[in-house]
């Protein structure tokens, strides 16, 4: 590990003023995914800031009928918070698929959306990884690439965003509220993460300095009925090889309105838009759920050892819409 | 050889240093409290093969707090030709990570950080790690002397016309991958060369070969190194040869006399410098008449090693022990690529052998449409099928009747994809189970009795966190027929008589009769010398390990059965493992509560097997690129089912004079085969490539 320096910043405004002052310097939430790369050699900034006691802790209700989550809610506390599971059920089981209790204890809902992608090489710095080294080239296009991305992949990089959580609130259109050098904005969640181009190096739309202080939630009364279907190699502590967030909104027997989105096939969380379009305005029969998955992974390109994520995806959104609409097998 | 009565024998006993564990107070060997310690971090190669044409370690040596740096320029000339052992006496690189350098520093962040510091220049060559197409290209060769214990290659009778005139074949090719041990506690050692010697403290399955190991290497009597390895956060047999990382750092030691040096290896580094079971290739024919009586066994494998030094697995080990057969073949073949050396992991080469041959055995029961249960007490042995002898004690049959009663086998449908529930396919398998009874020389006992009826017993023998210091203590106990609280038993320092390596489930075995012949001895010499009672000075013995006169007169082995209930998601291909549940043969039970927890974290471990582990190789670099826990799966909590483990009574007289046979290994054996049996059974999918990963098992219409 590096030497670096460590500071602890007491508001939004004095922690964005340290990092501006500093293009090698990174903020410490939780420090589960990052002093790791730090030891790996892979994150190497000379200056942390800790902003664990900087961004708000709460979980409170907006007057629009949203939740605001703030950015240092600890990954166990937004899990267990009874506003989510009530509201919105497919984001605390998001959280509670991902990692270990320990891990959820330390973890903050800011760092969880900025976690970096675990492809092995992006993880070893005696390879070649362009989202680590640009230009370095890309190893797992040719080499192990099972876990990695089928969507939106580019030739220069495959990875996949590791988060459950942020797959949950994509699904829900939740907005990052963020402060940074030129003042605050709001990105909307499926707008945060950016597909890997020719700069897979950046892995969000964030600016150097640009600080998130929290989550919104818009209502969205169909999503206590919700789900979020995780599919991985262990029954715990794994990535997604494919996850589903999933709502419904049935009236009649016609889909009003739903919300997919899925994890582990992509640079960032795949908001399934072309698959709800199909399905509003219809029934959710399995058919017509089938007709939309494939429709939605029409474009999907497989790397050598991962073709099987097309079907399991298919498959698995077809599969959590009809448990929500409550079709027996 | 005269048995032993047991009185502590047979207890349940919790381990007597578990508080210890549990509290944090138990200490390791890298947690040993020093003074003043410095801290090793290894240079290792990244490239696969080649020669370091420069190295520079200005920057490295100029970081604050650095002590020294090692390379191949400044290292000893080591005594030793072991090949993987052998590190830094040239620029010469054999694999991939492989140790070129170290820097000691006063804290284990400078070492490491000044070790990324070290510039290493190389002269690449291309490199030759493929397994897979070794045999086009003819590159395999057989095994020479590697686990000497059992021949190679075995031929009984004319295999190939028996297996053409069959009425049942089977002629199937199963795959296993690399992997790696990854005990908890990761290889450690603390070295401190004095004027007066070389102390160690390291986690070792083996404080005696550890000894003997830096001797030769450093060019020093043995008696000028003393060991201590009081506990050790498990091993697997990674721990039971000695590697590279203990000689880096008792080279590094030599850099800074007088100051102890700490060395742990990363996560990263246990995936290629701490031996690994290697990946093999294997081909299972069986031939059987229309009862299912076997006519024909052949079986053959192929595997890796590095270029440094010979090991083969010997998957095909177990093979000819198992069932009657008039026609057997077995053999063996190895390619030597650039890759690091591997060793013994649990069960070598059982634990492999066994997924193939009893996963042909539930084919050939399908084929024949015969029971798997009762195919295989159909082909039990009256005598060893190879060479004749008779066996010390064998009761397989029973293990596959008690564990097919316990399991409820008997109402079970043998159709495949037949029970669905929920959306999972339900089905049950079986395997059998064997492990031989094996005794490693070279151990030696000193039991001091005093007046006060107090004995001592001292070996340089270790407990690897199974519960050997409890288990032997109650051998112990009842040799030198006191009660437990009257014996104190020491262990983990080389100070004490040498003792045979931790492994082959032989520890019991051969420790056990070790301490049983110094009770022999002592009761001789108090009786003989001073009329049945212990003198006031109190008495000493120092025995050898005794022979065993019956070793040439019968085959002793453990056997087992293993049965296994599946679910698999009839849409995702997610496999659950509800239930496990082996019955075991293995003679006496010395403590039936650690070695239930043997048993049942040998079958945890087969489950992971089965369903997880796989270290990936990418041939371009030469590396296992999921070299971390997060990539390289273990089995989780939420992955093991209800494990249940039993054990059948066996009165072996003949294997020691406690009736063991060893149960270290014996659990994992078999346990993955009895999974994929229980795949085809639920999904009618053979999974013949380990392991069994959902995307091999997705309906992909």
């Amino acid at each position: 590990m590096r030497p670096f320096r460590y500071e602890r910043a007491t508001d939004p405004a004095g922690a964005v003023a340290l990092l501006a002052r500093s293009p090698q310097a990174a903020y410490l939430g939780g420090g589960t995914n990052l002093v790791d790369l730090m030891k790996l050699d892979v994150a190497r900034p000379d200056l942390l800031v800790d902003v664990r006691g900087v961004t708000s802790r709460a979980i409170e209700e907006l007057p629009d009928g949203g939740v605001r989550i703030g950015a240092g809610v600890s990954n166990s506390d937004l899990a267990a918070d009874p506003l989510i599971r009530r509201r919105y059920p497919v984001v605390a089981q998001a959280v509670l698929a991902g990692a270990s209790t320990q891990l959820r204890n330390l973890a903050t809902v800011g760092g969880n959306l900025l976690q970096r992608t675990r492809c092995v090489y992006f993880q070893d710095v005696s390879t070649a990884c362009n989202k680590r080294e640009p230009g370095s080239g890309c190893s797992a296009i040719e080499g192990h690439n099972r876990d990695l991305a089928i969507l939106g992949t580019s030739p220069d990089c495959i990875a996949t965003h590791p988060s459950d959580l942020a797959v949950a609130l994509a699904a829900m259109d939740a907005t990052v509220q963020t402060v940074g050098p030129d003042g605050s904005r709001a990105i909307p969640l499926t707008e945060l993460h950016r597909l890997p181009g020719s700069e897979p190096q950046h892995d969000n739309v964030l600016t150097h300095g640009e600080l998130i202080t929290a989550v919104d939630l818009p209502p969205l009364p169909f999503a206590a009925r919700s789900y979020y279907r995780k599919i991985r190699d262990r029954a715990s502590y794994a990535f997604a090889l494919v996850s589903v967030a999933a709502a419904i909104d049935l009236a009649d027997g016609q889909v009003r309105d739903v919300r997919i989105a899925l994890g582990g096939v992509a640079h960032k969380p795949w908001r399934a838009t072309r698959a709800e379009d199909l399905l509003r305005g219809g029934p959710a029969t399995e058919e017509r759920l089938r007709r939309a998955a494939e429709a939605e992974l029409a474009d999907a390109q497989p790397q050598s050892d991962n073709a099987f994520k097309i079907p399991l995806a298919r498959n698995a959104i077809v599969r959590t819409v009809l448990d929500l609409t409550g079709t027996a097998r | 050889m005269s048995a032993v009565a047991p009185r502590a024998m047979g207890q349940p006993l919790s381990r007597f240093e578990g508080e210890d564990k549990v509290r944090g107070l138990a200490t390791y060997a890298f947690e040993h409290p020093v003074p003043h310690p410095a801290y090793l971090s290894a240079v290792r190669s990244t490239v696969a093969t080649g020669e370091i044409i420069g190295i520079d370690c200005s920057q490295a040596s100029a970081q604050p707090g650095v002590l020294a740096v090692l390379t191949h320029l400044n290292a000893p000339r080591l005594g030793i030709d072991d090949g993987e052992l052998r590190i830094l006496q040239s620029g010469d690189v054999a694999f991939r990570g492989q140790f070129v350098g170290g820097v000691i520093a006063e804290s284990s962040e400078i070492a490491r950080h000044a070790a990324a510091l070290v510039r290493v220049d190389y002269r690449e060559r291309p490199h030759d790690v493929d397994l897979e197409s070794s045999r086009e290209r003819g590159q395999l060769r057989v095994p020479q002397q590697t686990m000497a214990l059992f021949p190679m290659d075995t031929d009984k009778g004319d295999v190939d016309s028996a297996l053409a005139a069959a009425a049942v074949q089977v002629d199937s090719t199963y795959r296993t991958p690399w992997y790696n041990h990854n005990p908890l506690e990761p290889h450690t050692t603390i070295a401190c060369w004095t004027s007066a010697g070389l102390t160690l403290h390291v986690s070792t399955q083996h404080p005696q070969g550890v000894q003997t190991t830096v001797a030769t290497a450093f060019r020093l009597e043995p008696d000028q190194i003393r060991v201590f390895s009081p506990h050790v956060g498990g091993a697997f047999g990674s721990k039971g040869p000695r590697h590279s990382d203990l000689i880096l750092a008792v080279m590094a030691a030599q850099l800074v006399p007088d100051r102890p040096v700490r060395f742990a290896l990363t996560r990263h580094q246990m995936f290629s410098q701490t031996g690994y079971r290697s990946p093999t290739m294997q081909r299972v024919r069986l031939g059987a008449d229309a009862d299912g009586r076997l006519t024909a066994v052949a079986h053959e494998s192929i595997e890796q090693t590095s270029r440094l030094k010979e090991f083969a697995e010997h998957a095909t080990r177990a093979t000819p022990t198992m069932y009657a057969t008039p026609h057997l073949q077995v053999r063996q073949q190895l390619a030597a690529l650039d890759l690091p050396t591997p060793a013994i992991m649990r069960a070598p080469g059982e634990c492999v052998g066994m997924f193939a041959l009893e996963s042909a055995m539930d084919e050939l029961a399908v084929a024949g449409g015969l029971d798997p249960v009762e195919l295989r007490i159909r082909n039990e042995p009256d005598t060893h099928p190879l060479d004749g002898l008779p066996f010390s004690s064998r009761s397989l049959p029973a293990c596959l009747r008690e564990g097919a009663r316990r399991f409820g086998w008997e109402s079970r449908d043998p159709t495949p994809r037949a029970r669905r529930h929920d959306g999972w396919l339900v089905g049950t398998g079986v395997a059998a189970a064997t492990y031989p009874t094996l005794r490693l020389p070279g151990s030696k006992v000193t039991i001091r009795v005093t007046p006060d009826g107090r004995h001592t017993v001292l070996m340089a023998a270790v407990d690897i966190g199974t519960g050997t210091r409890t288990a032997l203590t109650q051998v112990a106990a009842d040799a030198l027929r006191v009660d437990l609280a009257q014996v104190e038993l020491r262990l983990g320092d080389t100070a004490y008589p040498p003792a045979a390596p931790e492994g082959g489930s032989a520890g019991i075995t051969s420790w056990g009769a070790t301490i049983c012949a110094g009770a022999d001895e002592l009761r001789r010499r108090l009786a003989a010398d001073h009329g049945g009672t212990v003198p006031a000075e109190g008495l000493e013995v120092t025995v050898d390990m005794p022979e065993n006169p019956h070793l040439k007169q019968y085959a002793m082995h453990a056997f087992g059965a293993q049965f296994a209930e599946v679910r698999v998601h009839d849409e995702t291909g997610e496999i659950r493992v509800p239930r496990q549940l082996g019955v075991y043969a293995v003679g006496r039970v010395v403590n039936p509560k650690t070695a239930h927890s043997q048993l049942i974290g040998g079958m945890t471990m087969g489950l992971s097997m089965a369903l997880h582990e796989a270290s990936i190789l990418d041939p371009r670099y030469g590396h296992v690129v999921n070299h971390d826990l997060a990539t390289y799966h273990v089995s989780s909590n939420a992955d093991v089912g209800t494990v249940d483990a039993y054990w059948v009574e066996e009165d072996d007289p003949y294997v020691n004079p406690m009736g063991t046979k060893g149960l270290g290994e014996i659990g994992i054996v078999g346990a993955a085969a009895a999974i994929a049996n229980a795949v085809h059974h639920a999904t009618g999918v053979r999974i013949r490539e380990l392991p069994i990963t959902l995307d091999k098992l997705l309906p992909h219409e």
